[in-house]
């Protein structure tokens, strides 16, 4: 089984491209020539040092003592909330906007859910001194409004999507049409392992740097590179893809996705693509989609904006339908208990996204030897408005 | 066999006035009688949207049409139900445009043998990529008697085009300007070079130019370079308008086919 993508864009049979003729240029050439770009020695190394020095790569592996306690078996967190703009989602604009100025293009356009990925691309404009525009949900306008005013300090442009849900589906349909309507000068940065091929096999290549990283320093400090585990959260998929990237042909490393329940698996307000979805086609790609009978899509729901997506890469779809993933769901109040406990024990206020990844880890069946790595995708932040009404403590 | 499209274009190789709109708008059951006066009135041929939750190639003006369609309940398998007997009324070309993942939940094969049975001529899914339609899907059009309808756009290269040319069998739909369904860019039919250098490169089909088509100018101007032009997003408009089907309608084509 191989979890590669192959030449026409497929892992097994989800991916491939299907878009309107009016993004087949752009998309085929980007196609020709990512890969041939990414292998260039001076890429590399302006990517590398751009990783090391303005991003603060490499991120710490870190043991969690007190959480390891308490769940009885050695959980690393892979501290992603450590990299500049907190989050994994820099790891790929770097790399993205580095590509697009070798294509000459000079105007850039995101999708962004969180606002995290809206604010890494709107960091790496402001650092290469071009255009910028992140379509964003009007819904996520006000649950993460943290991230907007980042996004507007950093000079970039942000429009609001206010067609459908108003979530991370729907700006990512405004930032196409962005596309269609400005074929020449303009590069879409995708923040996940979604859309048309090659975005999914090029966002996982720049996300990889995870577990590259995480294989080092496993074996510092265990002596070891293979985990018994590695569990992350999936929106996209893209923080899940490059922390699995490297283990995906291990298979004594169990991987386990977490998807967002929402208010639960059959409340009808749910974002849990692998149980609620079936194969379908959503911005480009054909993965497992959430989508009624006569094929239209349905409306996802998190509290996690990050989440809250009907679709999942293909790469996710393949490790689903294969069965090389475990699948976990985890409902906005588990989610929410999780980020409590992991900021009581630790001193570390995770994402909301990244919680769903952490409130899975007592269902993995996780030994007291076995190495738990858990890739801490962001810090909550963008977050604490949620936290403090949900919590209670703004009084206190 | 020759299906009415390819007909159609046999009999006539200018001046094609092709109309658009979004089955289930503004009412569920207005499809045949917009089909049926849009024939009165002189139109060519018609394509039939097929409304789905995320058109990523549409401007607003379509979107807005499709949510209000899919509101008003609308599904292939509704709008099968209508069209079923419309060919005792009407032999007017009919083609039948959405995206591909409604189709996909139906069933390719089974919706090309329903739109045969229908009488459908045509299908545009905007999103089905050429290379899949060849291997997969092609035999399965073909031995349904329909025209699968592919885009260009002025962004296309040539060796792509006459590649699109070759798998198509009723004419080309040449996207105007790059741009969503009602001209975002406002450009209308301005890049004469891109219409002269697809006329200068001979193709066995003729090309109908569409996206941004709005009055009789444009429409004229479109026919300057091509064989017809398609409205969509401003016959919705229309359609929103006071006053009842028939008046809209009538009006409409009217002011589209009177000289500038
Ligand atoms: C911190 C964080 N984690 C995870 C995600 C989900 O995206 P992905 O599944 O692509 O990693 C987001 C998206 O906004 C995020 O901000």
């Amino acid at each position: 089984m191989s979890y590669n993508v192959n030449e026409k864009g497929f892992y097994g049979k989800f991916g491939g491209a299907y878009i309107p003729e009016m993004l087949f240029p752009n998309v085929e050439e980007l196609r020709q020539n990512y890969l041939q770009i990414m292998q260039e020695p001076e890429f590399q190394e302006e990517l590398q040092g751009l990783l090391r020095d303005y991003v603060g790569r490499p991120t710490p592996l870190y043991f969690a003592k007190r959480l390891s306690e308490k769940y009885n078996t050695k959980i690393y967190l892979k501290r992603e909330d450590l990299n500049h703009t907190g989050a994994h989602k820099i790891n790929n604009t770097v790399g993205q906007v580095l590509l697009a100025k070798r294509l000459g293009k000079t105007r850039i356009i995101a999708e962004t859910g969180a606002g995290q990925h809206g604010v890494a691309t709107a960091t790496v404009c402001a650092l290469m001194g071009l255009e910028c525009i992140v379509y964003m949900g009007a819904i996520d306008i006000e649950r993460q409004a943290p991230n907007v005013a980042r996004m507007k300090m950093l000079g970039a442009k942000v429009v609001a999507a206010t067609s459908g849900s108003k979530t991370l589906k729907d700006a990512t349909n405004e930032a196409i049409r962005d596309w269609i309507s400005n074929p020449l000068d303009t590069y879409y940065i995708i923040g996940s392992v979604v859309g048309p091929h090659p975005y999914p096999d090029m966002v996982a290549r720049f996300q990889a740097i995870i577990s590259e990283e995480i294989k080092w320093q496993l074996q510092e400090k265990e002596g070891r590179q293979n985990p018994d585990y590695v569990v992350a959260c999936v929106g996209g998929g893209s923080n899940a893809a490059g922390a699995f990237y490297h283990y995906l042909d291990v298979p004594e490393v169990k991987l386990v996705a977490v998807e967002a329940a929402g208010l639960g698996i059959d409340s009808g307000e749910s974002a849990a693509t692998s149980v609620l979805g079936k194969i379908g086609v959503i911005h480009g790609s054909r993965t497992l989609l959430m989508q009624t009978e006569d094929g239209q899509v349905t409306e996802p729901y998190s509290i996690s904006a990050g989440l809250d997506y009907p679709g999942v890469g293909p790469l996710h779809a393949h490790l689903y339908d294969s069965k090389r993933a475990i699948f976990e769901s985890v409902t906005d109040d588990e989610a929410l208990q999780a980020v409590l406990e992991l900021t009581r024990l630790e001193g570390i206020i995770p994402a909301l996204e990244s919680a769903h990844a952490l409130a899975a880890i007592h269902r993995i069946g996780a030994k007291p030897d076995d190495i738990v790595v858990l890739n801490l995708s962001g810090r909550g932040d963008k977050d604490l408005t949620t936290y403090l009404n949900r919590f209670d403590l703004n009084g206190k | 066999m020759e299906n009415r499209l390819q007909r159609l274009f046999v009999e006539k190789q200018q001046g094609l006035l092709s109309v658009y709109f979004t089955a289930g708008f503004p009412n569920l059951n207005d499809t045949v009688p917009i089909i049926l006066e849009l024939e009165r009135n002189g139109v060519e041929m018609i394509e039939v949207g097929m409304p789905f939750s995320d058109p990523l190639a549409d401007g607003p003006t379509i979107q807005h049409s499709s949510e209000l369609a899919l509101r008003n309940g609308m599904t292939i398998p509704k709008l099968f139900e209508q069209l079923k007997g419309i060919r005792e009324q009407t032999q007017i070309p009919l083609v039948l445009m959405g995206y591909l993942n409604p189709v996909m939940q139906y069933g390719v094969e089974r919706f090309c043998q329903k739109c045969q049975e229908i009488g459908i001529d045509g299908i545009i899914l905007p999103d089905l990529p050429l290379a899949e339609y060849v291997e997969e899907y092609k035999e399965i059009f073909e031995a349904n008697c329909l025209s699968k309808v592919f885009l260009v756009t002025p962004q296309t290269p040539e060796q792509r085009i006459r590649e699109i040319d070759s798998h198509s069998n009723a004419f080309v739909y040449m996207v105007s300007s790059a741009s969503t369904t009602g001209g975002t860019n406002n450009k209308g039919v301005e890049n004469t070079e891109y219409f002269q250098r697809v006329k200068a490169m001979g193709l066995k089909n003729p090309a109908i130019i569409g996206f941004g088509i709005h009055n009789n100018e444009t429409f004229a101007q479109a026919c300057n370079h091509a064989s017809g032009a398609i409205i969509g997003s401003a016959f919705i408009k229309a359609l929103e308008k006071e006053g009842s089907l028939t008046e809209n309608i009538q009006s409409f084509i009217q002011s589209i086919r009177n000289q500038p």
